[in-house]
């Protein structure tokens, strides 16, 4: 007798090389069964039309709690996720206080558990209190739970702390993962440097300060033989540096934020703070490489950096509004057109948004293996809706796409064998 | 209600305006030249209008500008400067304009450091008129429209000459906002400055840029020389002295002779003597500066009228 079962759906996982149309069944909160079912369930979700696959992880999350409640905390940001499909996140160290001690690690983990709603794993910060001078204890905040380490909001900008954080780091197979930006070459700015930053007359950021960053971390670790991981890549040398560093056999991945490979800086041509993040929206050129690296594989991960903002930090002219926008409702939707644009098969898609960085983070999800966790995403690849920001399940309003039509809407998201999420609200 | 003139609703850059409309803001602006020469200098146009000045960033001749050209035309004028509002308390700019805005003034003339900021608040503000006064480095119109308004009286018309604009681009509202309307007036730009203080990408303007300042000299009508903030230039490492800027970008007499004697010198001010511009080059009679700063009123004259819908007949 099982729980629930899953009928109809197109079943894809990744990881296990499934991608038909067959039943998926649960029991105790776990993955009973894939195939054909012959039995009784309690409970039976007609997928038909719909796609069935692992719950999706997103490794780049920013949530404010503990610190800055108003904008996020894990309650919201756990409905935010199951909203989007997503069962696991990552979520990064700049709280306040910051993820540099285990003592946090256990408490937002803890936090997420008694939520309930999706899993969550801290990464921790490479450098104590964020400060990019001295390393945090590593090996203690990984016993705490810590899936990698980062100081993303910022760089680890001295060379000399990154040489050392990767030699460390790699001494225990952690990965860490950069935010990549030469402040020498955007402080002061707001959007990319280029014809629409001139025309706005607001200082740009140059694409230099993301790439200079990465060829220097390449060669500290092409030297440590460590693991490198670049977040939210959005410029065509950036992923080139990284493509040919992995050719060379050097262990460097990196992930694409959907912003990045969607829209392009003409977003921010009417001073639109929604469309302001770090690093900034690019050109088309980039856009396009920020796509040929993901349909080529040099960028095996979706990742959305959501960082939610109170409005008030968002509505004080371009110049000044925080970086950053929300984006755990809309991966899976904004992700979908790489698949109907012909870049990457479903299959493949879905594996950047589960078993890839499942991989890259030793994770048990993102997979539909018997006697996993069953948590899964439940999704219907061509249904058109309208993003309405003032119904986001995030406390953060700051989306580009509001009012944008979108296509591909999650109808459940399953989470240790229940429904927590099913058509539009969140099940308490 | 009086509709406003030319279809404005807000000034907000040159980008929004057509050939049209600038040319009936110069003309209108020309009519009121008149007015500021009379011994008294009172006409009723804007009787019954009230007009706050909102600036955030220092300024003489702008503020001042707008503040006479409001009073000569009978308006309510209110000015407010940075350092004696609330935003010193803590007022976010969005409270500090719908506050402002629900005192229900005709036009809120604004600068601000935040480029954007007319267009940032037109979205919460109804029922206000917006001019916006500089803000950032992305569009000046005001002083556009003045230029275009001495450029009439003393070349006549613009169509076909060239203007060289020299100093600080990367950083110049004016700049961006000349080379706006240069494409919509038909003259041509050309702009002089080492890349240091040149923004990305700024040949798609349909500029001509220069590096070398005597180059450039050839075939100028017009000489626009931007202020240049020599503070800013030396600590970010724009220029290395105001010595060597003086000698490579400063218009002296030299310049001026070589640039032919058709050549008029413009400056939007405030001048840094003896570093963008030399002494006798300013106060000589090809310099337009202060014709500028006469004819600055008459546009603001003509901006506030055309957004207050006309007012009253005379």
């Amino acid at each position: 007798m099982s729980d629930i079962l899953i009928t109809n759906g197109r079943v894809i996982d990744p990881a296990n090389k499934i991608d038909e149309v067959c039943d998926i069944w649960l029991a105790d909160g776990k993955v009973a069964g894939v195939g054909v079912f012959k039995g009784t369930a309690t409970q039976t979700i007609d997928a038909k039309g719909l796609v069935v696959c692992p719950g999706l992880i997103d490794m780049h999350v920013h949530l404010r709690e503990p610190g800055e409640e108003w904008k996020e905390d894990i309650e919201s940001g756990s409905q935010a996720a199951i909203a989007g499909g997503i069962t696991s996140i990552c979520t990064m160290p700049n709280t306040e206080p910051c993820i540099d001690h285990a003592g946090i690690v256990m408490q937002v983990i803890n936090r997420a558990k008694e939520i309930g709603l999706c899993n969550l794993h801290p990464i921790g910060a490479v450098t104590r209190n964020l400060k990019g001078t001295e390393l945090t204890e590593m090996r203690e905040l990984s016993r705490a739970g810590a899936v990698a380490f980062s100081d993303d909001g910022k760089p680890v900008w001295h060379a000399g702390v990154m040489r050392k954080a990767l030699e460390y780091s790699s001494s225990f197979n952690y990965i860490i993962i950069q935010h990549a930006e030469e402040k020498q070459l955007t402080e002061g700015g707001s959007v990319n440097e280029g014809w629409v930053s001139t025309q706005l007359g607001v200082q740009g950021m140059p694409v230099e300060g993301e790439d200079s960053m990465i060829a220097r971390d390449i060669m500290l670790t092409r030297r440590a033989d460590a693991r490198y991981h670049v977040a939210h890549i959005s410029s065509k040398g950036a992923v080139e540096l990284v493509r040919s560093a992995q050719k060379e056999g050097l262990n460097v991945t990196t992930e694409a934020a959907p912003h990045h490979f969607a829209l392009t800086e003409d977003e921010v041509l009417n001073f639109n703070a929604d469309a302001k993040m770090s690093p900034p929206l690019r050109t088309e050129e980039d856009r396009l490489a920020v796509i040929e690296g993901l349909r080529d594989g040099t960028i095996t991960v979706i990742a959305t950096d959501h960082a939610p903002h109170h409005e008030d930090d968002k509505r004080c002219g371009l110049s000044c509004a925080a970086f950053g926008i929300v984006g755990l409702e809309t991966m899976l939707p904004v992700s979908l057109d790489l698949e109907r644009a012909g870049v990457l098969k479903m299959a493949d898609l879905i594996a950047t948004m589960t078993s890839n960085p499942a991989d890259l983070l030793n994770l048990p999800e993102g997979r539909l293996n018997l006697g996993n966790a069953a948590d899964i995403c439940i999704f219907d690849p061509n249904k058109t809706w309208t993003l309405d920001r003032s119904k986001l399940f995030s406390k953060g309003r700051n989306t580009p796409w509001h009012y944008r039509k979108m296509t591909g809407q999650v109808q459940y998201t399953l989470k240790d064998g229940r429904i927590v999420f099913e058509k539009g609200e969140v099940k308490s | 209600m009086p509709k406003p003139l030319f279809g404005l609703k807000h000034l907000f850059g040159i980008a929004d305006l057509s050939r049209e409309q600038i040319k009936s803001l110069v003309d209108l602006g020309d009519d009121f030249i008149e007015i500021n020469s009379r011994d008294s200098k009172k006409a009723p146009t804007l009787r019954g209008k009230t007009i706050i000045n909102l600036f955030f960033e220092n300024s003489t001749r702008t503020r001042t500008s707008f503040e006479i050209a409001g009073k000569r035309l009978s308006a309510d004028v209110i000015n407010i400067s940075a350092s004696t509002s609330a935003t010193k308390k803590g007022e976010s700019l969005l409270d500090t304009g719908q506050t402002l805005a629900a005192m229900q003034p005709h036009v809120l003339v604004i600068r601000h450091s935040i480029a954007g900021t007319c267009e940032f608040l037109a979205e919460f503000l109804d029922n206000t008129a917006l001019i916006n006064a500089g803000d950032g480095s992305h569009e000046h119109p005001t002083q556009i429209l003045t230029d275009l308004l001495t450029l009439k009286h003393n070349i006549g018309d613009i169509e076909g000459k060239t203007m060289t604009i020299v100093g600080d681009i990367t950083h110049s509202r004016v700049a961006r906002s000349h080379m706006l309307a240069a494409k919509i007036m038909g003259y041509k730009v050309r702009i002089v400055a080492p890349k240091t203080l040149l923004p990305s990408h700024i040949e798609r303007y349909g500029c001509e840029v220069y590096y070398d300042f005597d180059a450039a000299l050839e075939g100028t009508d017009i000489l626009y020389m931007l202020r240049v903030q020599t503070e800013r230039l030396t600590t970010n490492c724009y220029f290395p002295s105001v010595r060597e800027y003086h000698e490579t970008y400063g218009l002296n007499m030299k310049r001026l002779k070589a640039a032919g004697d058709h050549c008029m010198v413009m400056h939007p001010g405030p001048m840094n003597r003896g570093v963008e511009i030399a002494t006798d080059v300013a106060d000589s009679m090809k310099s337009l500066i202060l014709q500028q700063v006469e004819h600055g009123v008459a546009i603001r004259m003509a901006a506030l009228t055309a957004l207050c819908g006309g007012g009253e007949s005379e």
